[in-house]
């Protein structure tokens, strides 16, 4: 048989590990500038592999598995080390690499001044390769094994500057609360190896159209696996982690908490779609979850006044519709969602980390204003990337969301109500955000508007390579109502997802997407009236706001409410069996028993006392003794 | 012939311990454990190319007019705790190279009788040697805690040594009852003990499983049973630390797996669950009482009762997957368990202390030591791709075929250990250097020889466990093959 490109998928992992091992391992023998170098080519190497497999798979479709090793083999359990190529995983190939490469880039300008840089690399480097992993692994247990990877990434990077308790606060936060999710994740496996005899995805597959709908067993394994994705992608009930994880470095934030890791729950579901179309129930969990986490992560962000903040909570919001999608039985949308929402999200977190680094590290947006005119290059791609997840078209949100929002008017015309009324409240807070920053009078110190600088060529960049996707991106799925046929991603993906139908007429399409333009620029202009034409500023944290204002700004309250229900009853529960459990009530009887038997007995004491010598003597003999005891 | 001398050299290694003075004991002692790990991996090499060989088994009757004979052999899951023991002690050894102990012959030969008794109890296949070497396993570790331990050593030492003998003469008592329903001349040979084991009525078969649990619970040890532990580990000397939570423990998890679940199948089908769910419980209640922990030692002396009674759980499971997922954990819960005490030495000897609110920013000033600790960590967290989650995933998976829903409680050992292990990680190494870190100095070479290894085995064997699995994995099958035929008739 002839080897294509494709069964040399393995390079694509490994370019990352080997500058992983090489930043990590040379440390400081390596430049900043080379072990920036090493890292930026693993990643350009892997990008050209991924890209010519992709090519590949755009010409064939077809599936391919390529074996490595046998890893874990118990009795009937088999877990190989190997990878799956099809549509579905070359195109998150794309999006690793491609984006993961001009993150990497940025990254040489951004963190050139930190102490920590080399570090920095190796770390993101070690990222991407589990990342890889998650993706490309041929069953549930290397997704795992990638997806516990990239947790251990992202806590590493969250608390990158490790000095800082609270950074490493937030960075232990995301792991344990990923870790809640990846029980669930890991029974989810269990189960699904009890129920097919493997964990292979095509032998999965191929039994589980032996089950019927809503089969107790299939729900039970889907609701599993979502369990693990409401950790990894940040949705309610275990979504807090997220905003708390921009304690990292602003391009962690753009390629770990919002290009790709926390895209992998909804990878994972649509690498299940066979499972979950079994289980429409669980389906119905996925949107409703989906869809009320879109809506409540969008009202925390209209009154957050931290950039990076209002991002974190806007990538939760959006995360939720690519799960509605899902949900609605929009896969193809979701993956669409994935790929538009790197684009405009990582380069809208990049632009912050633009901001940032020009304002000598300020964050609050209350104190910005104005940087339009200092920081052109980077108020150009920050105003694309801001109409683009508005959803405005012809930009890339536009036609990925609007695919989601059409199939849920399909399934539900309440989910497509609520899901508009969300997408309003981004295009909100999203041009609030961008107004604060870029317009009106500056609201800095005298010394920040001193410092203002565009940023330089290794950060821009990549900014406008990401603006330019950002912007055509969208075209790799025209819908049907524009030109028949041109859904590209639609038919690539169609081998692994399915065919997608999102059941509305093609003048009921339009008409939807006509309304929800049409309420977004009305929001828009509502956002620069606001902000722009009378120059309104959200309040400093001493003035009082109203009660109901007060809660959303607070985030609801959740923190301290798991707080109050989850951490303070689990810490004191420990304290209650260390103190009296442990101590008085089971060694208390022991030491009891001990002590009655003790005092009847005071013989045994003898052995405390004598010599060493004596005592391995008579064992030693003891031994021999015993030993050789049938020559007497 | 190999399991004789490996049986025998560690004590004609302590004798000749006393050929050597000063620092060169502990070279000697080094270089006599080398060998014997290069011995065992020649057991190793002999068993896959001829399981049956006669290599790997020593006879001779002993005691002629009881029928008790010395009877060793290594299939399997014999080999691969001896592998244990034997790659453990070298390291245990090398620990200790920047310590000067008092009266060093003696502590290094009772480190190599220790390793003598372990062997045995590994490879004993008759039930009356198999109890003579697990006594004389308590005595080396006993005299390394009383002579060398810390403050308090007396009381705390003769509480662990009275309570595991109590533990041991239930387990006596069983394998002579065991032995008197041999039928003809009696023997305490294991082929006969499992064949008049497997004849007893339901009743005495729980008696007998009981006893043995018994014995086996107090050396793990697994909850309510653990008490003497946890002031114990703290107390000894960081090498009898190890050897008590790197190998001995294992005694009892083996025990389990080869002289009591198979010898009383009936029992085991009924009874099991009881003693699965006191393992899950171990799980929780260690994982939840580390939570509260202060002192570093402390807290991983009650992580290791969590880890123990997972493994407990899946062996008896007693599917294919829960006991291959133990034994492999053992092996790995060993080498993790061997790093995470010389973290602890290591703090401690340059601190002076393992109070984890004085310490922290150790990273800062001691990157290596840091990161080589964070990847032992992680290995006890269970990391995919590090030894940990092969042997938790696989024991996971055992305890959910046999209770599902005892699965998803010992599963919270992935959350709770994540979340002990995690916070006392960053308060120590983590933040700002304080009056007692701020001179704190990286690794040495010794310390080095130790510790890199530690991780490079955590590594490889999360990477590539398939030796470990597939050593075993015959034995295994057998075992549980024979259970479940058992119960069908």
């Amino acid at each position: 048989m002839n080897k294509t490109v494709v069964d040399f998928v393995w390079l694509i992992p490994l370019f990352p590990l080997l500058g992983y091992l090489i930043t990590g391992l040379l440390n400081r023998k390596l430049s900043k500038n080379l072990a920036g170098l090493v890292a930026c080519s693993a990643l350009a190497a892997s990008f050209i592999v991924a890209l010519l497999i992709f090519l590949e798979e755009n010409h064939t479709r077809a599936s391919h598995t390529v074996v490595l090793f046998d890893w874990i083999s118990s009795g009937n359990f088999h877990a190989n080390f190997s990878f799956l190529v099809d549509p579905l995983s070359s195109i998150f190939l794309m999006i690793i690499t491609g984006v993961g490469f001009l993150i990497h880039v940025y990254s040489t300008g951004y963190m050139k001044d930190d102490d920590g840089f080399r570090r920095f690399f190796s770390y993101l480097n070690l990222f991407i390769f589990f990342m890889l992993l998650l993706v490309l692994g041929d069953n549930y247990l290397i997704m795992f094994v990638g997806w516990e990877g990239v947790g251990l990434c992202s806590y590493l990077l969250i608390g990158f500057w490790f000095k800082n308790q609270a950074y490493n606060d937030a960075a232990r936060k995301a792991f344990i609360m990923n870790r809640i999710g990846d029980l669930g994740f890991l029974l989810g496996i269990i189960l699904i190896f009890s129920t097919f005899g493997s964990i292979t995805f095509s032998e999965v597959f191929k039994q589980a159209s032996g089950f019927g709908s809503n089969n107790t067993i299939i729900v039970g394994i889907t609701l599993l696996l979502f369990v693990g994705a409401m950790g990894k992608s940040a949705q309610i009930p275990l979504y807090t982690w997220l905003p708390d994880a921009m304690a990292g470095p602003t391009p962690v934030s753009a390629l770990i908490h919002a290009a790709t890791m926390v895209t992998a729950g909804i990878y994972m579901i649509a690498r299940s779609n066979v499972l979950y179309s079994l289980a429409p129930i669980s389906m119905e969990v996925v949107a409703v979850i989906g869809l009320i986490t879109a809506l409540f992560a969008a009202s925390i962000g209209i009154f957050q006044n931290d950039i990076k903040k209002v991002l974190a909570y806007s990538t939760v919001s959006q995360l939720g519709y690519m799960f509605l999608g899902l949900g609605v039985g929009a896969y193809t949308g979701a993956v669409f969602h994935v790929a538009t929402h790197a684009f405009f999200k990582a380069l809208l977190f990049l632009g912050s980390g633009s901001v940032i680094h020009a304002m000598s590290g300020e964050q609050d947006i209350r104190r910005m204003g104005g940087l339009k005119k200092y920081l052109p290059i980077t108020h150009a791609t920050f105003l694309i990337g801001t109409i683009a997840i508005s959803g405005l078209p012809p930009l890339a949100g536009f036609f990925s969301k609007d695919e989601i929002l059409a199939h849920a008017f399909g399934h539900n015309k309440f989910f497509w109500i609520l899901g508009i009324v969300g997408s309003l409240m981004t295009c909100f807070y999203m041009f609030r955000l961008y107004y604060l920053t870029f317009h009106g009078k500056f609201r800095g110190t005298h010394d920040q508007e001193h410092h203002l600088h565009e940023s330089p060529n290794s950060m821009t960049i990549p900014l406008i390579i990401l603006a330019g996707l950002a912007i055509v991106g969208g075209f790799m799925g025209i819908p049907d109502v524009f030109m028949k046929d041109s859904h590209w991603l639609s038919h690539f993906l169609s081998p692994v997802v399915g065919p997608s139908y999102s059941g509305l007429s093609e003048s009921q399409e339009l008409t939807l997407m006509m309304i929800s333009v049409a309420l977004l620029i009305i929001v828009i202009l509502a956002t620069r009236n606001i902000f722009v034409t009378r120059g309104a500023i959200p309040a400093e944290e001493d003035v009082e706001i109203s009660p109901i204002k007060k809660v959303v700004y607070n985030k609801y309250y959740v923190d301290e409410i798991y707080a109050a229900t989850i951490t303070k009853p689990l810490n004191w529960l420990s304290h209650q069996f260390n103190h009296i459990v442990e101590s008085k009530l089971i060694d208390g009887i022991v030491n009891g028993i001990g002590t009655t038997v003790n005092k009847a007995s005071n013989a045994l004491r003898y052995v405390q006392t004598g010599h060493i010598g004596f005592y391995l003597f008579a064992m030693v003999l003891s031994i021999v003794l015993m030993l050789f005891v049938k020559f007497f | 012939m190999i399991t004789g001398f490996l049986i025998f050299w560690p004590l004609l290694a302590a004798f000749l311990l006393l050929l050597f003075k000063g620092e060169t004991v502990k070279k000697a002692a080094l270089a006599f454990s080398l060998i014997e790990l290069g011995v065992t991996l020649a057991a190793w090499f002999q068993y896959n190319h001829n399981p049956k060989s006669d290599n790997l088994n020593l006879y001779f009757p002993w005691i002629q007019s009881l029928n008790i004979s010395f009877d060793v052999n290594m299939d399997g899951i014999s080999t691969l705790l001896v592998f244990l023991t034997s790659l453990l002690v070298p390291f245990i050894i090398l620990s200790s190279f920047s310590k000067s102990y008092k009266n060093p012959q003696a502590f290094y030969m009772l480190i190599l009788l220790m390793q003598m008794a372990l062997v045995g109890v590994f490879v004993a296949m008759d039930g009356f040697l198999f109890y003579i070497f697990w006594e004389l396993a308590l005595l080396p570790i006993y005299f390394i805690c009383l002579l060398w331990g810390g403050e308090g050593r007396a009381k705390i030492t003769f509480k662990f040594f009275i309570y595991t003998l109590f533990g041991s003469l239930f387990m006596l008592a069983a394998l002579i009852f065991l032995y008197l329903h041999t039928p003809g001349q009696h023997s305490f040979d294991i082929k006969a003990l499992t064949a008049a084991g497997a004849a007893l009525p339901a009743k005495a078969q729980a008696v007998f499983f009981w006893c043995m649990f018994l014995a086996f619970a107090i050396k793990m040890p697994v909850f309510p049973f653990h008490t003497w532990q946890p002031d114990t580990y703290v107390n000894a000397p960081t090498q009898g630390t190890m050897l008590l939570s790197g190998i001995m423990l294992k005694m009892g998890t083996y025990g389990l797996l080869r002289w009591m679940l198979p010898v009383v199948p009936q029992a085991l089908h009924d009874w099991g669950y009881v003693a699965i769910l006191l393992s899950v419980i171990s799980v929780i209640y260690g994982s939840m009482v580390a939570i509260d922990q202060k002192d570093f030692k402390r807290l991983i002396a009650y992580s290791s009762i969590a880890h123990v009674g997972l493994i407990a759980a899946g062996i008896i499971a007693f599917n294919v997957q829960g006991v291959q997922g133990g034994i492999v954990q053992m092996i790995s819960h060993g080498i993790n368990v061997v790093g995470l005490f010389f973290i602890c030495d290591i703090i401690a000897s340059r601190t002076g202390t393992t109070e984890i609110s004085k310490l922290g920013g150790i990273r800062n000033v001691a990157p290596v030591f840091a990161l080589l600790s964070l990847i032992v960590v992680l290995g006890s967290v269970a990391l995919p791709l590090t030894n940990g989650f092969v042997g938790e995933f696989l024991l996971i998976n055992g305890i959910f075929q046999a209770h599902a829903a005892f699965a998803v409680f010992a599963g919270l050992t992935i959350i709770l250990g994540a979340v002990y292990m995690l916070r006392s990680y960053q308060k120590v190494m983590l933040g700002e250097v304080n009056s007692l870190t701020q001179n704190f100095t990286d690794l040495t070479m010794n310390e080095k020889a130790v510790l890199v290894p530690i991780v490079l085995l955590i590594i490889f064997f999360g990477v590539y466990p398939k030796p470990l699995l597939d050593l075993a994995a015959n034995d295994v099958a057998n075992l549980v093959l024979k259970y479940n035929i058992g119960l069908i008739k």
